[in-house]
């Protein structure tokens, strides 16, 4: 188990070092950030010429890299071209996207699971249609047409809920677009569990627990779930990474100052730091969170062993 | 047909086989199970009679598809339903319709008074809890014992069945353990509270043969120390003839020959029974062809008419292909009557007397 884990870990730093050079440069390509930086206006050459020198956009990308991963190395990622340490960005971006991905993944256990249950349950019955075709309606719709269709009925319309997340994003302003963030993945949880019940119900241990006379929940809860819910907890991993890394769509519609809102502006702005600094982080993250399901793969079946 | 030919109605029959002295413990009367699939309906047990008595076992011998399996699984009250059902007949235990009993009655039957033993341990067992979970379970949920208690129970079951180290083994998950062992383990879950009727479902099939020699004598130890009643599924005519007291043999959901089980070995009074016993290899017949039933089981939806084996039976005539054969009580050749003997073919006398 130890060994696989330091295995997993130098594996990271290959994948760490191509994905940073990758955004790197693809940044980079986008074009000159001195001239975004001036907006729609052509910057005076000397000024130019001068950020350019400042901001070390001369050297060939190569060594731009080496220093940028030089500081990495100590702390530091960078600064904006604003001036600000894009740490600093990060310390106010995340605490709110965490908030965010906290709602929403509890949005995604909760019902997801408990819908496919349901539905896996009484396959081919009304409840089952109903969640099949309620959550195929979800899986084809965008999330942004679903973000302001729910935004406008419910913020503005019935006013149930705030219509935009103030300053501090506090909890319960985080529902509505919590709830947007995670439907898409709360349809596919919920048809993943369906299927893997509905295939596991006709196990034979299923028909062994019967035959040992428990009860019909803990039937369900102790023998049917616990085996269904293993396919079920890797998507729902991968996709905690990826709730991890900010909302670009649904952060915008409700305008939550997370990590997806800043990302957003940096790749509008071109702002090499800032970018580069979120997707670095965000890297991590998501390695971090792969690897965690695949360890908690192993704790969830036994019959699966690291070595 | 013979002059002695006394047709004996299948009541007359089953009352020989059965219910003679005290009653039994689990009496099958007429029991009919059918699947309703897309393609139709299944009739997978069509009237079968069968009666158990405590200490007694009674091995159901059949093919895939005979409805050996389905019939005790209605006894259980674990048909997949749907689409299967049961559509007629009664279950009486203990001297009580298990049909007419609510679903919540039966439960606390399964697994305290009558326990089941499944084919594929390693499938039958859920592979994500330890053994001692899953046998301390049985005392957790019905007799709602503590953990460490529960966990005590199942070591002392696993060393019942002969399973070595089992302080150390009860923490572990059923794919550590050999076919053997896994399926000790599930005769020590069917055992483990002292139920009065067991029903083994092929318990050998998925093991080697020194091991399975092994599991069924630790059956059969464990049945006569607590004198439980034993049900033996099986379609292996070799596992049957040491442990069982009498046999039914079942082809096409229906009882087509009973008889003790040195009886059937030695005179088999049904052409499909001694269709099965000629297609055992012998010593004695080194270097011959073997014997094969031709043909194939029936299919379910499409039952032929008349006695279901007519289109495979060398002795067919034209009654079989119209009349279903009643369970004819078997004789003597000059009329005396042998104690638990049937046979549902028209020609049984010519069957094992001639």
């Amino acid at each position: 188990m130890g060994r696989y884990v330091i295995r997993r870990l130098l594996q990271m730093i290959p994948v760490f070092i191509g994905t940073t050079f990758i955004i790197f440069a693809m940044v980079h390509a986008l074009g000159d950030p001195v001239a975004a930086l001036f907006g729609d206006k052509a910057p005076d050459p000397a000024v130019a010429a001068q950020l350019r020198q400042q901001l070390g956009l001369n050297d060939p990308l190569i060594v731009q890299y080496g220093n940028y991963m030089k500081g990495i190395f100590t702390g530091d990622l960078g600064t904006t071209f604003s001036g600000q340490p894009v740490t600093e960005l990060l310390k106010t971006a995340y605490p709110t996207t965490l908030k965010l991905t906290v709602v929403a993944f509890t949005f995604e256990v909760i019902i997801g699971i408990g819908l496919g249950v349901i539905s896996g349950m009484r396959r081919g019955r009304l409840a089952d249609t109903g969640v099949m075709v309620m959550t195929l309606i979800v899986i084809s719709i965008p999330t942004f047409v679903i973000g302001y269709v729910l935004q406008y009925l419910f913020g503005v319309k019935w006013g149930l809920a705030d219509a935009t997340v103030p300053e501090g994003a506090p909890i319960q302003s985080l529902l509505l677009p919590g709830f947007v963030l995670a439907s898409v993945s709360l349809a596919y949880v919920a048809r993943l569990t369906r299927t893997t019940i509905a295939e596991n119900s006709k196990a034979d241990y299923v028909r062994t627990a019967v035959a040992k006379g428990l009860p019909r929940r803990r039937v369900i809860t102790h023998h049917l779930l616990r085996n269904s819910l293993i396919p079920v907890i890797t998507f729902l991993g991968t996709d905690l990474g990826a709730l991890m890394g900010g909302a670009l769509v649904t952060e915008r519609i409700f305008n939550i100052h997370g990590v997806g809102y800043y990302l957003y502006q940096g790749i509008l702005r071109q702002n090499t730091p800032t970018v580069v600094g979120f997707v670095t982080v965000l890297v991590i993250v998501f390695l971090l969170a792969n690897l965690l399901v695949d360890l908690l793969y192993a704790v969830l079946d036994p019959r699966i062993r690291y070595a | 047909m013979g002059i002695h030919a006394t047709e004996v109605t299948a009541d007359a029959g089953r009352g020989r086989t059965a219910d003679s002295e005290d009653a039994p413990l689990l009496q099958v009367k007429n029991l009919q199970v059918e699947f309703r699939t897309r393609d139709g309906v299944a009739k997978a047990v069509n009237g079968v009679n069968y009666s158990v008595r405590a200490g007694e076992t009674l091995a159901i011998l059949g093919e895939s598809g005979s409805g050996k399996s389905v019939s005790s699984q209605a006894v259980m009250g674990i048909l997949d339903s749907p689409p299967g059902f049961v559509t007629g007949g009664e279950i009486v235990f203990k001297g009580e319709d298990l049909l007419k009993l609510s679903s919540e009655k039966r439960r606390k039957i399964r697994g305290t008074q009558m326990a089941m033993i499944f084919q594929d341990a390693l499938s039958s067992l859920n592979p994500v809890h330890t053994v001692g979970t899953q046998l301390g379970e049985m005392f957790r949920v019905h007799r709602g014992t503590s953990k460490s208690e529960a966990k005590k129970k199942a070591v002392e079951l696993m060393e019942r069945v002969g399973i070595p180290a089992a302080k150390e083994r009860v923490n572990q998950y059923p794919h550590q353990f050999s076919g053997g062992m896994r399926q000790r383990i599930m005769i020590a879950m069917a055992l483990a509270l002292e139920p009065d009727l067991i029903i083994a479902d092929e318990p050998t099939t998925a093991l080697d043969v020194t091991v399975q020699a092994q599991v069924m004598e630790l059956l059969a130890d464990l049945q006569a120390e607590y004198n439980m009643g034993l049900i033996l599924i099986t379609h292996d005519l070799g596992v049957v003839a040491d442990v069982a007291d009498k046999i039914a043999v079942m082809y096409a959901g229906r009882i087509v020959e009973t008889a003790p089980v040195h009886e059937l070995y030695k005179r088999p009074a049904h052409p499909y029974t001694r269709g099965l016993l000629d297609s055992i290899p012998r010593l004695d017949q080194k270097g011959q062809e073997l014997y094969a039933i031709k043909g194939l089981p029936p299919n379910l939806l499409r039952i032929p008419s008349g006695c279901a084996f007519n289109p495979r039976c060398p002795m067919a005539q034209e009654i079989c292909r119209t009349e279903i054969p009643p369970l004819h009580a078997v004789t003597e050749a000059d009329g005396a009557p042998i104690q638990g003997r049937g046979s549902a073919c028209h020609f049984w006398k010519e069957t094992i007397h001639g």
